[in-house]
């Protein structure tokens, strides 16, 4: 009932792009969508892909928490994306939202995600810092834009997207 | 054998195996100084620990063979051959001697002196004495297992033993030990807690899909998982005791800094429990302790003086109930002072003086539970810095336990701690609400009650609040969907839900859910950080169907809704003697009759409802009574236009009681009891109401209830108290409802009264020559209150002697005592009507007299 894409297995474009330079290898990403926006996290701290999953809301929790999800015996706590940035929420009758899991102080995450990418290594020569316009929330959890493909990345700093509510 | 001697064994059978192998070593490489380092030491360190537990025998062998390698370690004497043989043989002899001790739990007698003479010759450098020197070669290769080839002087003493081996591996009385460390036994828990999550979860599947061919060889898992579970949890487990052993001498200290005797009583110290939760009560168990040596027990002289014995006891008592361990810490000591504590709450402003008034002493006493409360006059370097019972309750109510306590002053005050055994794996009660499931642990719930959904009981509401009725109990309800800001989801079984009830300390409150599944047995764990600020969960799981579930923390919840929160408790507020206080809750009974108005009655006035067959009633001189009790009732409509009752049909009647009399009003229709602070809006002219209040939310007209008794006829107060006519009687009342109420009553039967509202203007009137016959004073007032008016009267002046008599909601002993020590004639309760003219007749005559 769980796609589990490791994503160690994800095949895509890093292997035949096997020889970079070292000194400009990059760091691996994995690109989602959120609300139509392309996002990326640091592969390193993905632990899991999952497709969609049951999540029992979890009443009173901050308006973020989407609830919580169980991924082989473990609770992990699903972040709605979409509310986090401050995009509108999906749509009725919208697939539901894959998972991105990410491990953050010992805890398990999920980032709720329309749509999730593949595994690409992003070359510092790409990036870009946030431009001053950007919106002040996207600014607080974003580390830099990378050109990919004829696209702009939203590279998400997942420290600061797990940063909210009363803690 | 004891736990000592247990670990001794281990230990130097570890380090025997360490020896054997480090003195081979020796032995092929004699310069090896780090190894020659490590035997000493190890020889030595079982020398020095045989000493301290008193086994000579092992100590003179470890002594000697220690004496050699000194000389091997400081170069004094070269290592020979012959020499670590001999060393080798005291090991064996060592090793015989500790297999003795674990069969037998003692040293078995034995001659060792020709081994030591041996090792003593070879520690001064001579050759071995004949003897010993002899077997030297059969001794260090075989090691033991054929004694009877074993032809050596030396080794005869200890033939018995050896020839047994067998049954010295086989059924050895020494716990056969091992250490592991903590981290592992935590992570065997973890993983037999996720083994019962999926032993549950295909038990589910297989329920679901009815699949015969699983059933047995699950059943068989399910019993082994029960099985290993329990195993598990048993090396999770460990004797009170070790909580306790700091104790003694901590009491000693104490006694010693206090100049106070305390003698310390553990019993059921093997009582057992989860080591995690063992580690959680130690401090709060300590802090206790100290504070019953500290504040509960007196000096020795106080205990002499209240006739006691010296020395004050502290006990402290464990034992096992249902899943659950009590603990007591108890003491002989002053008991909690209900006196200090009210001073204290009123100055720290916990609580009014009123509420205050309105509390039991138990609920008094509780106030020490509150947060920056100790009652100890002065801070003592053992206890009163701040950290108090506060927070002693808020760390056994983490681990889901809850305190309670017990006290009489002068005989002693015992704390009761109840907790579960185990924190890893409870059972809990699955319930639904607003189309979501939640967990709560079984230890909170003391009773499940369907409600709705025709027949039953139901939930009624008092201004909006939802309470049930149950058993004669006025139980305050929360809806889970409400609390938790879910959306009420139409179940299509009506109104049918469950209430929940829920103990929390002294509180029990109702939880209602829409649904209610089965018990399951969870394992909490911790919620993730970003929502530990919601205090209505204890921690989440994972249900046997692999779904995510919120465990609710019914602390969370009384304390979110107010009703543990240790203030005025509402239940008990109820069931205290309705304390009329115009700014006190009353509890009033409301009905209604002639018009759609709710009307209401102070239940205290009211002696019974009845509800009368229409057959029932009978009319005598155009008035309806009914026969009562063997007497004829008076029945009067309230509401005017009073019609018979169709036959079949029954009448509600309020009974008022008056010695052997009474009197019915019959209403058509009987509310609710509520409890509401009486404050009448407006005055009005309508007789047989005193005005209008707003209770339950609704405008409500308040009975007058002199008028209603005097449509009884004349005679209603009885022959005797209207013998009692043109006394001049002075009434001190804050409550217009009560002055309302009492002057009537005390005008029809012929007292000429003066009524005024607080005790200064009482006070005015004395100033201003006014003179009285015999004065009613409230006691519960704004600014001066009855006892400084009580007071104030004795003083002097014109009205010293003059008979007071108090009137006051509350009318328990200790309130009558205090009333008469400032100055009261006599106390009476305020609904008490016969008693008020009772008391009022007394104290005139009396004064006649």
């Amino acid at each position: 009932m769980q796609t589990n894409m490791q994503t160690g297995t994800q095949p895509g474009p890093p292997a035949s792009r096997g020889a970079v330079p070292a000194e400009d290898a990059g760091i691996v990403f994995l690109t989602l969508t959120v609300a139509g926006k392309p996002c990326a996290v640091p592969a390193l701290v993905v632990r899991d892909v999952l497709g969609p999953q049951t999540i029992t809301r979890i009443p009173l929790a901050p308006p973020e928490v989407a609830g919580s999800l169980n991924l082989r015996g473990r609770i992990v706590t699903a972040i709605d994306l979409r509310r986090r940035l401050g995009l509108p929420p999906r749509e009725a009758g919208a697939p539901a939202p894959m998972s991105v899991v990410v491990e953050h102080g010992g805890e398990l995450y999920s980032l709720l995600s329309d749509a999730v990418g593949e595994v690409v290594p992003l070359h510092a020569r790409d990036a870009a810092p946030n431009p001053p316009t950007l919106d002040p929330l996207w600014r607080e959890v974003s580390k830099g834009v990378h050109r990919q493909d004829g696209r702009l990345l939203i590279v998400l700093d997942v420290e600061r997207v797990l940063a909210f509510g009363p803690m | 054998m004891d736990d000592l001697l247990a670990d001794f064994l281990t230990e130097t059978n570890e380090g025997l195996v360490a020896l054997d192998a480090a003195l081979v070593k020796l032995e092929r490489c004699p310069d090896d100084r780090p190894t020659l380092s490590e035997i000493f030491r190890l020889v030595h360190t079982i020398k020095g620990t045989c000493g301290f537990l008193g086994l000579s025998r092992l100590e003179h062998v470890a002594h000697a063979a220690e004496n050699v390698l000194g000389k091997y370690r400081d170069g004094s004497l070269v290592v020979t051959g012959d020499g670590i043989t001999l060393v080798l043989s005291s090991l064996d002899r060592i090793k015989m001697i500790v297999s003795g001790i674990e069969r037998t739990g003692s040293e078995t007698a034995g001659d060792d002196q020709p081994l030591i003479a041996a090792l003593d010759a070879a520690s001064e450098g001579r050759s071995p004495p004949p003897a010993a020197s002899a077997p030297e070669v059969s001794l260090a290769v075989e090691v033991a297992p054929e004694p009877a080839e074993i032809a050596a002087p030396i080794l005869r003493a200890e033939t018995p033993p050896l020839a047994e081996p067998e049954s010295s591996s086989g059924t050895s009385l020494a716990p056969q030990t091992i250490r592991v460390t903590v981290d592992v036994l935590e992570d065997l828990m973890t993983l037999v807690s996720e083994l019962v999550l999926t032993r549950n979860q295909l038990m589910q599947l297989v329920r679901a899909s009815g699949d015969n061919a699983f059933a047995v060889p699950l059943q068989r898992l399910s019993h082994i998982t029960t099985d290993l579970q329990e195993g598990v949890m048993k090396t999770r487990m460990q004797p009170i005791g070790n909580a306790w052993a700091k104790l003694p001498r901590l009491v000693r200290d104490l006694s010693l800094e206090l100049g106070k005797k305390i003698e310390l009583d553990m019993r059921g110290a093997e009582t057992e429990l989860d080591r995690q939760v063992l580690e959680l009560i130690k401090d709060p168990l300590t802090h206790m302790v100290r504070n019953s040596g500290d504040h509960g027990l007196e000096t020795p002289a106080q205990r002499r003086a209240a006739g006691k014995p010296d020395a004050g006891r502290i006990i402290l008592n464990a034992y096992h109930e249902g899943g659950h361990i009590i603990i007591e810490v108890g003491d002989d000591g002053r008991g909690l002072p209900v006196e200090r504590i009210r001073q204290k709450v009123l100055a720290n402003g916990l609580a009014t003086e009123a509420e205050l008034a309105g509390m039991a002493e138990h609920e008094i006493q509780r106030f020490i539970f509150r947060a920056g409360f100790s009652t100890a006059a002065a801070v003592t370097a053992v206890s009163g810095r701040g950290v108090g019972m506060d927070v002693v309750k808020t760390n056994i109510e983490k681990i889901g336990g809850t305190i309670e306590l017990r006290s009489r002053e002068g005989r002693g005050t015992t704390f009761i701690i109840k907790i579960p055994l185990t924190l890893a794996i409870v059972s809990a009660l699955v319930v639904a609400a607003g189309g979501e499931r939640f967990a709560i642990p079984q230890i909170g719930v003391l009773e499940l009650v369907r409600v709705g959904g025709g027949g039953g009981a139901a939930v009624e509401r008092v201004n909006d609040t939802p309470v049930l009725r149950l058993r004669e109990r006025l139980l305050p309800l929360v809806s889970l969907a409400t609390l938790l800001r879910l959306d009420a989801v139409p179940e299509g079984n009506g109104d049918a839900a469950f209430v929940i009830v829920t103990q929390v300390g002294p509180h029990v409150f109702g939880i209602i859910v829409d649904r209610v599944f089965d018990t399951e047995e969870i394992v909490v764990k911790p919620v993730a950080p970003i929502l530990r600020h919601v205090t209505m969960f204890s921690g989440n799981t994972i249900l046997g169907d692999g779904s995510v579930i919120m465990i609710l923390d019914p602390n969370g919840i009384a304390r979110a809704t107010g009703v543990g929160a240790d203030d005025l408790g509402e239940d008990q507020a109820a069931a205290a003697i309705a304390n009329a206080r115009s700014n006190a809750r009353t509890a009033m009974l409301l009905f209604r009759a002639g018009d759609a108005t709710p009307k209401a009655v102070p239940l205290g006035l009211v002696a019974r409802l009845e509800d009368i067959a229409a057959e029932q009633i009978e009319m005598s001189a155009g008035h309806p009574v009914v026969q009562y009790r063997g007497k004829l009732m008076p029945l009067i409509p309230i509401g005017g236009h009073w019609m018979p009752p169709e036959p079949g049909a029954r009448q509600s009647v309020l009974v008022f009681n008056e010695r052997d009399r009474a009197l019915g009003l019959m209403v058509d229709e009987i509310l609710d009891v509520v409890e509401e602070r009486l404050t009448i809006e407006s005055q009005q002219d309508q007789p047989g109401f005193l005005g209008s209040a707003v209770i339950a939310g609704k405008v409500t007209e308040v009975l007058d209830c002199a008028y209603w008794l005097h449509q009884a006829g004349e005679d209603w107060f009885g022959p005797e108290a209207r013998q009692q006519a043109s006394a001049r009687v002075l009434i001190v009342e804050d409550s217009a409802f009560f002055r309302n109420l009492v002057v009537p009553t005390l005008s029809s039967v012929g007292y000429e009264v003066t009524a005024v509202d607080d005790a200064m203007a009482a006070l005015r009137l004395r100033e201003a020559g006014h003179s009285f016959d015999i004065i009613i004073s409230d006691i519960e007032m704004p600014g001066m209150d009855g006892f400084a008016f009580a007071a104030a009267v004795r003083e002097g002046g014109p009205w010293r002697d003059l008979p007071l008599i108090a009137l006051s909601g509350r009318a328990g002993a200790a309130d009558v005592a205090r009333g008469r020590e400032a100055g009261f004639t006599d106390y009476v309760g305020k609904f008490d009507r016969g008693a008020v003219l009772r008391s009022l007749a007394d104290c005139l005559a009396h004064v006649g007299a």
